[in-house]
């Protein structure tokens, strides 16, 4: 186990650094320059070079590359051209808002997706299955931003339930932070909780094929007894991997669903600063999103081995 | 006694229920499209720093009133010399800065010399460029010299950029803005909200509100359900025009149409052939029919312009039958200019919403002619990049929304590259000129000229839009400069 995790860090190690290279130089290579954006139209070029002299875009890429890179080692992330904040601070409050979101929708997609996963596999071809089937179906099939927009109508429009977006902060409650982000957590988990369903059926239905299964069912398990006892732990696999997927999906890619509901998390604080050409937030932040995906990752990796012992000993 | 008693207890019970009626009705949520990137106006252009500081925060030495005419503010009168070089401002005495130290001559000694120095970032540092010296002559006194005559003066020193600020707190002020005026700054939760709170010792008419949310809603969707949920009180910009009749026919609504100092232009590189020739200019001026742009594009919100002026102004002439929609006519000067059959260019749209619906329409109308346009859309910084510093392209829409602007066309760098000495000297006249029958004369000779020149396509004036609660009273209903100026706003309930 100790070799597996070693091997699985220092493949961690090596893409954290391929990233960082490719991110800086794609972010070098985009057009437009942040002092000139910033200035807009009426301004003079003098004033420009001043602007440029002042955020430090005067020195060499390499430089940048090199500071950059070690200030993030250091948890520096440096400064934001356009809002003249540290990287850090913006980005914690950031996360504040997408890391909660990503987690509970996440949960909400596993809550739902388990039992209707496994309510479908285990009473097949049953009209739960049938209805399992088709609600999934359509939910894989409808664009979030669509139900997004949908539920906004019904629940804030309509109902005043919620509002119709925005985030009022964590200091106001618990209670008040996990109701702005209700609606743009059903919204994002009812897609994945319909994939989610949908690996979760397949999965268990493969699995009770499979010769251990008849081997339990001859020693007397019922069909039941053997999907809890024998099926359902060989079958999460291919579910850890999706739900691993699910979650880096739901931290970075959350951006429609924040924009339809104007929540300031990480997904709009990235599109913002590309039109900005606020290049180190960027950097920083797509970097920092890589590191979550890698490290989520390396977790499923180190889960896998956890429910399937034979991975542990290939290695 | 027990009738005092009575007395007092119901006096209290009237405050209370004054109190409660108070506490309701103070305070606004006013929603915005784009969020300031800071909130120093003295250091960038972006428009959302002034839509927030504008007039709450900030004030400088005069301001825009809402019709745009230019109002004392922190300089309670001035003093204009014979030969238009000495201007001596007489400051408010009293203005105490948000951190409760005072404001005097010497800070706006500081805030002037600090815009036009050599290392100021200053965006509209143009504004400032006459300036040769400023002297505080005593706390109150400030005396300002230009080195020409500059009829504009006091017209720049209403600018956002030109507010007075204070040397202890302007390194912060990028995301503490410490100003004089009737609000300050509270809190802002980056990405989402800024709030602004009354100034209990504001030197002049204190705010009606007691404090102010503004709320950043970037997708025009979300804005429409924003109101309509009735979680924010106003949208001033309100982005999508398509939703103004249902909130017209809504009783918890009203919507205000006003002008903006958006003169929508369809620039043209007029060093590039074939837009050099000013006949091929003049044939695409009346191949593109405005109020089709203005119907298609922004749902008939607009006025159709002529030259780059602000219709609201006192001084704008009505030029549009100039070059009035006639593809005939077009053709046969497109003929005349040896391109009978047309020609190819490319256009190049910024990001905005008149830009890029504006832009599919005038292809077509160009199209008619023969004249063949290739579309590329451009996010705004690669814009400034290839079309405003490359002077690569052809033509591009963009909405010149900076107020009185007209002396861009005598910039020959200026990335249409209009090249004129007459224009260059009319100016300069203009400069020169303090006088306001002088004034008009000549802003109605520029208006002609660029006109006459077919410097560029005048599309139409940018409407402002803006839907609110139907009880709000005060909001602004034209937008003579970038503002959200909350200082007389208030509830009628």
């Amino acid at each position: 186990m100790l070799r597996y995790t070693l091997k699985r860090m220092l493949s961690l190690g090596l893409s954290l650094l391929a990233a960082s290279v490719v991110i800086f130089v794609a972010i070098e290579v985009v057009p437009g320059d942040p002092a000139s954006y910033m200035l807009g139209i009426n301004a003079q070029p003098d004033t420009v070079a001043a602007l440029r002299e002042e955020l430090g875009l005067n020195v060499s890429a390499m430089t940048r590359y090199i500071t950059w890179i070690t200030g993030m080692m250091t948890g520096d992330f440096g400064t934001s051209y356009t809002y003249r904040t540290p990287v850090v601070d913006m980005v914690s409050d950031r996360i504040m808002i997408s890391l909660p979101l990503a987690i509970y929708a996440l949960t909400l997609s596993t809550l739902i997706a388990f039992p209707a996963g496994i309510l479908a596999a285990s009473r097949r071809g049953s009209v739960a299955d049938v209805s399992v089937m088709g609600v999934t179906q359509l939910g894989v099939a409808v664009p979030n931003f669509w139900f997004a927009m949908l539920l906004v109508l019904v629940f804030s429009i309509n109902l005043r339930w919620f509002s119709a977006g925005g985030f009022p902060g964590w200091d106001k409650g618990l209670f008040v932070g996990l109701k702005a982000l209700t609606l743009p957590t059903i919204a994002l988990a009812l897609p994945q909780a319909s994939i989610l369903a949908r690996v979760m059926r397949s999965s268990l239905i493969d699995t009770m094929s499979e010769d251990f299964i008849r081997t339990a069912r001859a020693k007397g398990l019922s069909k039941r007894q053997a999907l809890w006892r024998h099926a359902l732990r060989n079958a999460m696999i291919p579910v850890l991997t999706i739900i691993g997927l699910q979650f880096s999906f739901l931290m970075a890619g959350a951006i429609i669903i924040e924009n339809v509901f104007f929540l300031p998390g990480l997904g709009r604080l990235v599109f913002q600063s590309i039109s900005q050409r606020d290049l180190i937030v960027v950097e920083s932040v797509v970097m920092l999103l890589v590191f979550a995906v890698v490290l989520v990752t390396f977790i499923v990796d180190i889960a896998y081995a956890a429910v399937d012992p034979r991975l542990r000993r290939r290695s | 006694m027990k009738h005092t008693t009575m007395k007092l207890a119901l006096t209290s019970a009237l405050a209370i229920t004054a109190g409660m009626a108070y506490a309701e009705t103070t305070d606004i949520t006013i929603g915005m499209q784009l969020e300031p990137p800071h909130l120093d106006p003295t250091g960038a252009a972006a428009g959302a720093i002034d839509s927030v500081v504008y007039a709450n925060i900030f004030e400088g030495l005069t301001r825009f009133a809402a019709d745009g005419s230019i109002m004392p503010a922190l300089a309670e009168r001035w003093m204009i010399s014979e030969d238009g070089l000495t201007y001596t401002f007489s400051l408010h005495s009293g203005v105490k800065f948000h951190d409760g130290t005072s404001m005097d001559s010497q800070d706006v000694k500081f805030s002037l010399d600090r815009a036009r120095a050599e290392e100021s970032t200053n965006a509209q540092k143009t504004l400032f460029a006459g300036i040769d010296t400023v002297e505080a002559l005593d706390p109150t006194t400030v005396r300002v010299t230009l080195s020409a005559p500059n009829g504009a003066f006091l017209f720049n020193m209403a600018w956002g950029d030109a507010v007075i600020v204070a040397p202890e707190t302007i390194d912060d002020a990028k995301t503490h803005p410490v100003g004089t005026g009737p609000f300050t700054f509270t809190n802002w939760v980056q990405g989402d909200n800024i709030t602004i709170t009354k100034n209990a010792d504001y030197w002049g008419t204190p705010a009606k509100l007691d404090s102010a949310t503004f709320k950043f809603i970037s997708d025009p969707t979300a804005a429409f359900a924003a109101v309509m949920a009735e979680d924010v009180d106003a949208f001033p910009q309100y982005p999508a025009p398509e939703n103004l009749p249902q909130f017209e026919a809504d009783p918890r609504f009203q919507v205000l149409v006003g002008s903006t100092e958006g003169e929508t232009i369809l620039s043209t590189n007029n060093k590039m052939p074939p837009f050099d020739n000013v006949k091929v200019r003049e044939a695409m001026s009346h191949a593109i029919d405005r109020q089709a742009i203005i119907d298609g594009a922004m749902f008939g919100l607009g006025t159709p312009i002529g030259t780059h002026f602000a219709p609201h102004n006192p001084d704008y002439i009505d030029l549009t039958g100039q070059s009035n929609y006639d593809p005939a006519l077009a053709k046969s000067l497109l003929a005349e200019a040896g391109y009978p059959d047309g020609f190819e260019t490319t256009l190049k749209l910024p990001p905005p919403s008149y830009a890029r619906r504006g832009g599919e329409i005038i292809a077509a109308q160009l199209r008619e002619v023969g004249i063949n346009v290739e579309i590329s859309n451009l996010e705004w910084a690669q814009w400034l990049e290839q079309v405003f510093r490359g002077y690569d392209f052809g033509l591009t829409i963009v909405s010149h929304t900076e107020p009185m602007d007209i002396g861009i066309y005598a910039r020959p760098e200026y990335y249409f590259q209009y090249d004129s000495a007459a224009f260059q000297e009319l100016m300069e006249d203009l400069n020169a000129a303090t006088e306001p029958g002088d004034r008009s004369f000549i802003l109605k000779a520029a208006q002609r000229m660029i006109a006459d020149d077919y410097v560029n396509g005048y599309l139409f004036q940018l409407a402002s839009t803006t839907v609110a609660n139907a009880n709000i009273v005060g909001l602004w209903q034209n937008a003579p400069t970038q503002a959200t100026d909350l200082t007389a706003v208030y509830w009628n309930d």
